[in-house]
């Protein structure tokens, strides 16, 4: 019955997303805190960075982040990515428009995180002496975290459907695999089957496993 | 402890410590602190009571800076209270804060809520940091609950802890923003025991407060405030037993004598 899939490397194919989506989670998880931090940051050139960076990628539509970073910065601005080889350029090229564009929504997780924090915290900290980095890094963000955790699974998960669209710029990804194996094969929906699965295989632990960290690691108050 | 017995009137010798000159601040149309001229000298204990919404949890607040001034200065041992930055953190580690609220470190135990602070602002090793929390912790009466977590004491056990967190500092003043207010009556008094104490071993503070018995036996001075100003200042004997303004008078006989 699943004859279809001899000779394809369905597996090597997954591998990928699971590669674009870690490489992808780490990035946008440092990048989006960045960005949080700039948000609530007392200078206004950065807030005012913050807010314009999050209101326009997260409101374009990630096929486009994603094209614009494989046609613009690499075809026209000739960004190489730090390598010749099209196969790795691509996978930096896909990662670096995921990061921008989830970073996005992991900055506005965090911030709601940081509303759940009572001001009382944060002034007890400047209270003993720490600074703005100090208060934020030690007190608030670790406090914040944890109260987002359920949130943040939910960006993982989008993140890890998300890089399906990699496969517009030609990384051999899942999606991309699919594709693939749709034109040259009869059972396509037993191949969308397949693919489904694999996917649901990825997301459903990850969500199980931080909504148990999330009640764990609860501040309690 | 030892014997000695410091005499309110000679702890207060060596300088003014805190100083307040013409401080005026608004939240809006609302002026709620009006020309504040106040002196806190080294070592002394200063209540500050009045009704709700007088300014004086603000006054509190501005001497460490949580809260601005639009006019006036405020100098501390001499210095005048730097804008934001560096030098404002360091002074508010010289400037301990205890709060209504409590305010620990959720997600911190009591030992490391008492420790945080040593090692990121004064840069002590862990080790002593360590050793100083669980003196103080000790000191405060609550060095067996050092492991747990904030939320896992009782509301005068957190008050003391951060009481605790605050003397790890070594500051040169301590404020006091309706410590008790907060609190279970029967929880009261292990705070006051606590501030009763430090007030002995000669630590200057500030104290916002609606505990009369703390003003009267602690107390080197009272400051009675109403409406952003400061209308009555008085040894606390005097002030209790002969107000004389009649504002002050109206307060004490609504809160005295039931």
């Amino acid at each position: 019955m699943f004859d279809f899939l001899d000779g394809y490397d369905v597996l090597g194919a997954f591998w990928m997303t699971v590669k674009l989506t870690a490489v992808s989670a780490v990035g946008s998880l440092i990048w989006g805190t960045l960005l949080a931090a700039m948000r609530v940051s007392p200078v206004p050139l950065m807030r005012g960075f913050g807010t314009v960076y999050v209101n326009i990628v997260r409101n374009i539509p990630l096929t486009v982040i994603i094209l614009f970073s494989s046609l613009g910065l690499a075809d026209i601005f000739g960004m190489t990515m730090g390598s010749d080889d099209f196969d790795v350029q691509g996978f930096r090229l896909a990662v670096l428009g995921l990061v921008g564009y989830t970073a996005a929504f992991v900055c506005e997780a965090i911030r709601s995180g940081i509303n759940t924090v009572p001001m009382g915290q944060a002034e007890a900290a400047r209270a003993i002496g720490l600074s703005f980095t100090q208060t934020l890094t030690l007190v608030v963000l670790p406090q914040a975290f944890r109260s987002v955790i359920g949130p943040l699974a939910n960006v993982l998960i989008a993140l890890t459907k998300n890089t399906t669209v990699a496969a517009a710029i030609g990384v051999a990804e899942a999606a991309y695999l699919m594709k693939t194996m749709i034109e040259n094969e009869a059972q396509t929906l037993l191949i969308g089957a397949v693919f489904a699965f694999g996917f649901v295989v990825l997301t459903l632990p990850t969500g199980l496993i931080l909504g148990w960290l999330s009640k764990r690691l609860a501040v309690k108050r | 402890m030892t014997e000695v017995s410091v005499t309110k009137e000679d702890a207060v010798t060596s300088g003014d410590l805190v100083v307040l000159k013409s401080v005026n601040k608004h939240f809006g149309a609302l002026h709620v602190l009006q020309d504040i001229d106040l002196t806190i000298a080294r070592g002394e204990v200063v209540v500050v009571i009045g009704p709700s919404g007088s300014g004086k949890s603000t006054l509190c607040r501005t001497i460490n800076r949580l809260e601005t001034i639009d006019e006036g200065a405020i100098t501390i041992d001499g210095k005048p209270l730097p804008q934001e930055g560096k030098a404002l953190a360091r002074l508010r580690a010289d400037v301990g804060m205890v709060f209504q609220s409590f305010n620990l470190f959720a997600h911190k135990t009591v030992l490391e809520n008492v420790m945080l602070g040593q090692i990121k602002v004064r840069k002590v090793d862990k080790a002593k940091a360590e050793e100083k929390a669980r003196a103080l912790l000790d000191r405060v009466g609550v060095g067996s609950q050092a492991e747990k977590y904030p939320a896992q004491l009782s509301g005068g056990q957190q008050q003391r802890v951060a009481i605790a967190r605050a003397l790890a500092m070594d500051p040169k003043v301590m404020l006091f923003d309706e410590p008790t207010s907060a609190l279970d009556p029967e929880m009261i008094n292990e705070v006051l025991e606590v501030m009763q104490q430090l007030a002995r071993d000669g630590m200057t503070m500030i104290v916002v407060t609606h505990e009369m018995g703390f003003a009267r036996s602690a107390a080197n001075r009272v400051v009675f405030m109403a409406d952003g100003r400061i209308v009555e200042e008085a040894a606390p004997d005097q002030f209790f037993s002969n107000p004389r303004s009649d504002r002050a008078k109206d307060f004490l006989s609504k809160i005295l004598h039931h």
